[in-house]
């Protein structure tokens, strides 16, 4: 079991000096108003602006080479900026996708004029992706996506309906996952990714709105769209190997833990304030498990930086992170006894009102618990 | 993993294959396994972690720790921590040679009265549940600011154990000890003391992730063997679905306590590390330990199966050296002093920078 090779990483000195760079540049955005912390604000917290300004410091597509617009950064350094943005809670949702995913899957697959045409904008936080996976039909079982994409001259046409699909309203890109040839004996192959800019005269984005009204997803609808061949992210028939890819480096981020961190910072000061921390070891015991859990997603990412492919050990930093978050919930409730209050101007009921809201997305968002565990569980040998 | 610890991990492996399992050998010699302990003293790893010019094999806690994770896979009947973390590096803390053999750790505490008398020290009253203390050549005291060098023979060992049978002995002590076995502390006794904790918590914690693991592997195995409804167990889902979650656990162990090491290592968030480890430990113990018996069924139950060398081990080793509840209320006292805004950079490891003001930018 290659598993037990997970050893932890110390982060090197320079990067701490990062960390203090960035804690300044939050401090500085907090105290001139300029975001609210909230939780889950990579999922909910769309603000172009600010990703701007994370652009400019060059915190966005750090991993990219220069000529990019990138500083060749390494998944540490990345790790670092995330996680302080994620505890700061901080409106992160408008260059995750590009940054976490989209961006990395262009520079491992893309073409050259692709990677001119997209990776700059991506680094200065001005270039915001979507992509489109899910189906009316399709949701764990990705392979049995329908979407179809045509060949024709020069390129190809795509039709097909596409759900869950986050921050498509905003997006200036998205990238979707279709059939090239139909299903055969092989499910994983006739499978491609395709780049289409938007708005689009024949892509028709509906919102669906999250059970608190909010307006995160959509539903795509593609009515023959042309995509030329430029636009082909890699080889037409590669999409499961680069989906699969892309789901397995995106499962281990601090995101799977941090997305309740605000309220737990919150609830403490309120507990302590009251005097009632230490009567009992509940808060510690979620405490331990936070800091336990981020040195082994610490540790994915230095697999990560050694060019490593640790996708069993990313599916395990989601599922206990992800059940975490839900943890970190109820102890708060436990512990504070406040009524979630989304509408409230004091922090702590505001805050348990984003996570209660919030928490059924944890565990579902880039693979369930359930295909998590069985992920885990092939690699032990017993599928 | 560096080239030393995979090294030292193959050999101690290689020798607790060959020594290790023997339970019978263990009954016959009183709880531990003596010819484990001169094959591990034979490959020098007895006194890893004291540095060489005290007769240790030097090393540091990371090192300690890995070996640590490999004799708890083994369920391995020897004082490791004891001697080489604990009594040791007491020793070699004031300076002095550590002798050879297997040596117990205690810190004395208010039933044990260590009082100054003519040409040493007066020690009288009881040291409770000393692990290892019958297999020590010697029993090595903290008191404050003196360590004292005791031969076994000078206390009267009153035999105990642990739930997995390990020994776990009251030692009661009416002895004068010369001078040229009391010896002085060099560092800071309150510093010193601290320190002694965090490694005897640190070292159950290690020993935990190694007892995980192997409980994990064993019913990994047992998944694939037992057949019910025409096929083996472990192609019912909710059969996978446990065995996921058992790794999870496992893994998560594996690293807070490797991670923690590093911390005492370098002295840098020391106490909320071991603390957290050893939080995590004692509750994927917890799970672990049962959902093996659970997929094990009733032949897991027997004293046959090996299963129970680990899982006794687990549930004995979650409640010493400080269990869920002591090592969370630790914690718990860390982020009150903490409050709102030092609760991240106790998280992160790294040094509280207030958040700037308009008037100080
Ligand atoms: C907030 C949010 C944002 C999202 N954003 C995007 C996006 O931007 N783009 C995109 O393409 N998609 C997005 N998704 C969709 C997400 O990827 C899917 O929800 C997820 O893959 C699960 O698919 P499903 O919802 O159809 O559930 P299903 O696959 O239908 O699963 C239903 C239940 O059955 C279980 N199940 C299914 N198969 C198995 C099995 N083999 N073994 C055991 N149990 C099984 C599941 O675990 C689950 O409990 C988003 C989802 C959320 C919640």
């Amino acid at each position: 079991m290659d598993l037990w090779n997970l050893r932890p990483v110390t982060l090197p000195a320079e990067l701490e000096t990062l960390r203090r760079d960035i804690r300044a540049f939050l401090g500085a955005e907090l105290a001139a108003g300029r975001f609210t912390p909230r939780c889950d604000q990579w999922l909910g917290g769309w603000d172009a602006s600010f990703s701007r300004r994370l652009g400019e410091r060059g915190w966005i597509g750090m991993a990219f080479p220069e000529q990019y617009g990138g500083r060749q950064a390494g998944a540490l350094a990345r790790f670092v900026v995330t996680e302080e943005l994620l505890a700061a809670g901080a409106p992160v949702a408008a260059h995750w996708i590009a940054d976490r995913q989209t961006g990395p899957g262009l520079l491992r697959f893309g073409t050259e004029e692709q990677k001119h045409t997209y990776l700059p904008g991506i680094a200065r936080g001005e270039r915001f992706f979507a992509v489109g996976l899910s189906e009316p039909d399709t949701g764990s079982d990705l392979a049995s996506v329908r979407t179809r994409a045509t060949r024709v001259v020069d390129g190809w046409r795509l039709s097909g309906t596409k759900v869950w699909t986050s921050g498509a309203h905003h997006a200036q890109t998205l990238v979707v996952l279709a059939r090239t040839a139909a299903p055969a004996a092989d499910r994983h192959a006739g499978l491609g990714q395709f780049i289409i800019d938007l708005p689009h005269p024949a892509v028709q984005i509906r919102p669906i709105r999250l059970l608190t009204g909010e307006h995160h997803f959509n539903e795509v609808v593609l009515d023959e769209v042309f995509v030329p061949d430029a636009r082909v992210l890699g080889e037409p028939g590669d999409g499961w190997h680069q989906v699969t890819h892309e789901l397995a480096m995106e499962r281990s981020g601090p995101e799977r833990i941090l997305s309740t961190f605000p309220l737990l910072a919150v609830a403490t000061e309120s507990l302590a304030a009251a005097g009632r921390l230490g009567e009992r070891c509940a808060l510690g015991s979620v405490v331990a498990r936070l800091w336990a859990l981020r040195q082994m997603s610490l540790a994915v990412a230095g697999r990560l930086e050694a060019g490593g492919v640790p996708a069993v050990e990313a599916a395990a930093v989601k599922d206990l992170g992800t059940r975490f978050e839900n943890t970190v919930i109820d102890c708060v409730r436990m512990l504070t006894q406040v009524e979630p209050d989304p509408g409230a101007t004091d922090e702590l009921p505001r805050m348990l009102a984003e996570a209660v809201l919030h928490s059924p997305g944890f565990t579902l968002r880039g693979g369930t618990n359930e295909i998590l565990r069985g992920v885990i569980a092939r690699q032990l040998g017993v599928r | 993993m560096n080239d030393i610890i995979e090294a030292l991990d193959a050999s101690v492996r290689s020798v607790c294959g060959k020594y290790g399992a023997d339970d019978e050998a263990l009954r016959r010699t009183d709880g531990w396994n003596p010819s484990l302990w001169s094959a591990l003293e034979s490959i020098g790893v007895t006194t890893l972690s004291v540095p060489e010019e005290y007769g240790g094999s030097g090393g540091d806690v990371v090192t300690a720790v890995a070996v640590l994770e490999v004799l708890g896979e083994y369920a391995a009947a020897v004082p490791f921590a004891e001697t080489a973390l604990l009594a040791g590096r007491l020793l070699a803390g004031c300076g002095v040679q550590v002798p050879p053999g297997p040596l117990a750790a205690i810190v004395a505490g208010p039933e044990l009265q260590v009082q100054p008398t003519v040409g040493g020290v007066q020690m009288s009253g009881v040291a409770r549940r000393v692990p290892w203390a019958r297999a020590a050549e010697h029993l090595v005291v903290l008191a404050e600011d003196q360590v004292i060098l005791l031969r076994r023979a000078e206390g009267l060992v009153a035999q105990g154990t642990n739930i997995a049978g390990e020994p776990r002995d009251d030692v009661a002590f009416d002895c004068t000890v010369p001078a040229e076995r009391v010896y002085w502390l060099r560092g800071e006794p309150q510093r010193v003391l601290r320190e002694q904790r965090l490694r005897t918590t640190l070292a159950r914690a290690a020993l935990i992730a190694g007892a995980a693991r192997r409980a994990l592997e064993l019913t990994v195995a047992y998944a694939g063997e037992r057949e019910q409804f025409g096929r083996p167990i472990k192609k019912f889902q909710a059969v996978q679905q446990h065995l996921a979650a058992m790794a999870g656990e496992v893994l998560l162990t594996k690293i807070a306590v490797e991670a923690a090491a590093v911390a005492v290592d370098t002295d840098s968030g020391a106490e909320v590390a071991v603390a957290a480890a050893k939080t995590v430990a004692g509750q994927a113990a917890g799970l672990v330990a049962s959902l093996a018996h659970q997929i094990h069924g009733a032949l897991g139950y027997t004293e046959e199966h090996p299963l129970r060398h680990s899982t006794t081990r687990l549930w004995a080793w979650r409640d010493e050296a400080g269990n869920e509840a002591a090592c969370s209320a630790v914690l718990d006292q860390h982020v009150l002093a903490a409050g709102k805004g030092g609760l991240w950079p106790l998280i992160s490891g790294a040094a509280y920078v207030p958040v700037p003001t308009k008037e100080s930018r």
